[in-house]
């Protein structure tokens, strides 16, 4: 097998608090190929702050360390803040979560997604107008040149969140981290938004990170999955190996889950002293 | 084809908003200038100054007062006396001041220039120093240049502005001489350019006497600058706040994602969206300033608006008053619209 395409180990991501320094991500150890893998884990269970660790975005006060950050040969920690910028977006990016607060409300979405690619690449202007427009097609918008005249706020929910997709992928990163990618959606667009993101994830052989709280979502589109609990991983397995997971937290969130042939007058609670130990 | 008509007719919509808006703008100034209006024709009503009394005297007899009354149509109902009060406003004839014995309206358009010329170039060198310091401090929030920042700042909130008039004059003029001292220009200069809009450098500039654009350059660097740091102080906090308050924004984190460099985040992704509420803060410096300050005016002896209001209003002037009132509202009314414009030019998300 060829060299992972991330390769971490031991992540910690600590963040000061009035009572000291509180660890929210706890020695994660993660390695990927061009695969999908899934993070799933509670509020609070540090998988966002995983995601922008690989980033290197854990602004000051928090701190970020690991043992080891590898991605695609390239030592992420050695890497000056330069030399980072030059890898986000271009080789790394990340889908947010919510449309409505991640695309800046005074530039339309045509600069936004042009200034993606324009930070890293030069190009005349009359070609990088043609990738934004073949970009916003290829998120299966219509009539993409008056979209990209328009503003956030005269765009749909769904429509942001294909605009943001359209963003992240426009300089064709290998690896594409997505938060939450679909939690600020409408359910019936959140299916659509996700068979994208996977469609384009396959046909252009990267790898992805989904990060979320839906198990089973995670588990229909990803092959492998890792679930997280205050900051520590507690169970790594298959996708299709899930319903075998041995960890008690992961055995809770399973069971949590509603099914469709059953009546249960009430969802079973999480039982915590199973393993936290006190 | 399709997309470029669709695009011809997104247009042809903005503009026609941008017409309607440009409509709906002169009625909503003139129904506020109406209310202004009212109001200084209100307050001219209330004050226990008698107008009648100031003009015939406290010995005049009831006959000549009635007579004088009449004269000045006061008789009259008080919607007619309003409407003429419009009326003559709108002629420009603001009544005639008895401090100085001239036509309010003239001495208005001699002092008002004053502080304008004063007041602008405070503005400028407000918004010039204080909109970078503010972004300086908000992109290395908690640094020492941060901490030094709000300190400079602070001191623009809590010196008061006559004593700093003072020490600069001492140190300034008096001491070092770099600078001029009270007036707006050097007596021997005093009169030697013509009058177009009443702002010496302007005016100077014009008459291509640059002997006197300097001298009134000079003059005016140390009022200018003292005003300049008040709203600089302002200025600077508030900018302050509005970029940390869009740093700590979603869309901020999504820009550095993409790889977009450092000074690009401050100055694009998270300057952009406070222009709108910084306009409104150097709106409403500015109209402070084009008040007049009574303080800088009084120890610069600079005959502006700040200068001649309290004069009017120690000598109970009313004419005069009032004059200076309306002046002063209009230019808040205008100051208001303009910046309601500049909305809509900057914010997408008004032009609804």
């Amino acid at each position: 097998m060829s060299a992972p395409l991330l390769d971490i180990a031991n992540l910690r991501v600590s963040f000061p608090t009035p009572n000291g320094r509180v660890d929210v991500v706890k020695g994660l150890s993660l390695t990927l190929g061009r695969e999908r893998l899934g993070i799933v884990g509670e509020s609070g269970s540090g998988k966002s702050m995983t995601g922008r660790a690989i980033l290197r975005l854990i602004r000051p006060p928090g701190r970020q360390a690991a043992d080891r950050m590898i991605f695609d040969g390239i030592d992420l920690q050695a890497q000056g803040e330069r030399a980072m910028r030059r890898l986000r977006g271009a080789r790394i990016s990340m889908i947010m979560q919510d449309p409505k607060f991640s695309l800046n409300p005074v530039m339309t979405v045509g600069a936004q997604i042009a200034e993606a690619l324009r930070v890293h690449e030069r190009l005349p202007r009359r070609d990088l107008r043609a990738r934004v427009t073949e970009m916003l097609e290829a998120v299966r918008i219509h009539d993409p040149e008056r979209v990209a005249r328009m503003y956030p706020h005269e765009v749909s929910g769904g429509m942001g969140q294909r605009v943001m997709i359209a963003m992240m992928l426009i300089p064709r990163p290998d690896l594409l981290i997505a938060d939450e990618p679909t939690s600020a959606l409408d359910v019936s667009v959140q299916a659509q938004v996700l068979d994208l993101i996977d469609e384009l994830v396959r046909n252009n052989g990267m790898g992805l990170i989904l990060i979320s709280h839906d198990l089973g979502l995670v588990a229909r589109y990803c092959d492998r999955i890792l679930v997280m609990n205050a900051g520590e991983v507690v169970e790594s397995c298959a996708a299709s190996e899930l319903q075998n997971a041995s960890h008690p937290y992961t055995r809770g969130l399973i069971a949590a889950v509603p099914r469709m042939e059953e009546t249960r007058d009430e969802l079973p609670v999480l039982d915590r002293s199973e393993w936290s130990g006190t | 084809m399709g997309a470029t008509l669709g695009s011809g007719s997104i247009r042809m919509r903005r503009l026609g908003r941008g017409a309607g808006a440009l409509g709906g703008f002169v009625v909503v100034t003139a129904l506020t200038f109406l209310g202004l209006l009212a109001i200084t024709f209100f307050i001219g009503r209330v004050v226990p100054i008698d107008p009648v009394l100031a003009v015939v005297g406290d010995r005049a007899s009831q006959a000549q007062y009635d007579t004088a009354r009449a004269a000045m149509g006061l008789d009259r109902p008080l919607a007619v006396q309003f409407l003429s009060y419009v009326g003559e406003v709108l002629r420009g004839d603001l009544g005639h001041s008895i401090t100085t014995n001239r036509p309010v309206a003239d001495d208005l358009a001699r002092v008002f220039p004053a502080t304008l010329e004063l007041a602008t170039l405070g503005i400028l060198i407000g918004v010039v120093l204080g909109v970078p310091m503010g972004v300086w401090a908000a992109a290395r929030q908690g640094s020492w240049i941060d901490q030094a920042i709000r300190v400079f700042a602070l001191l623009g909130y809590s010196i008061p502005a006559f004593w700093l008039g003072l020490v600069g004059l001492a140190i300034f003029y008096a001491g070092l001489g770099w600078v001029a001292g009270p007036g707006r220009v050097d007596i021997y200069y005093d009169g030697l350019v013509p009058v177009h809009t009443g702002l010496l450098l302007v005016d100077s500039a014009i008459a291509g006497n640059w002997t006197v654009f300097f001298n009134a350059l000079d003059h005016l660097a140390l009022p200018a600058t003292i005003l300049g740091f008040f709203s600089l102080a302002y200025i600077a906090r508030m900018t302050r706040s509005f970029m940390l308050d869009q740093l700590g924004q979603e869309y901020i984190t999504t820009a550095r994602v993409k790889g977009v460099p450092e000074w690009r985040v401050i100055w694009v992704h998270a300057f952009k969206p406070i222009r709108v509420p910084l306009i409104t803060v150097i709106g409403l410096s500015y109209a402070g300033l084009l008040e007049g300050s009574v303080m800088i005016e009084t120890v610069f002896s600079w005959p502006g608006i700040g200068n001649y209001l309290t004069q009017a209003l120690l000598n109970a002037d009313m004419s005069a008053v009032l004059g200076a009132t309306l002046v002063i509202g209009s230019v808040f009314i205008l100051i208001n619209k303009l910046s309601d414009v500049l909305y809509r030019v900057l914010d997408p998300r008004s032009r609804q």
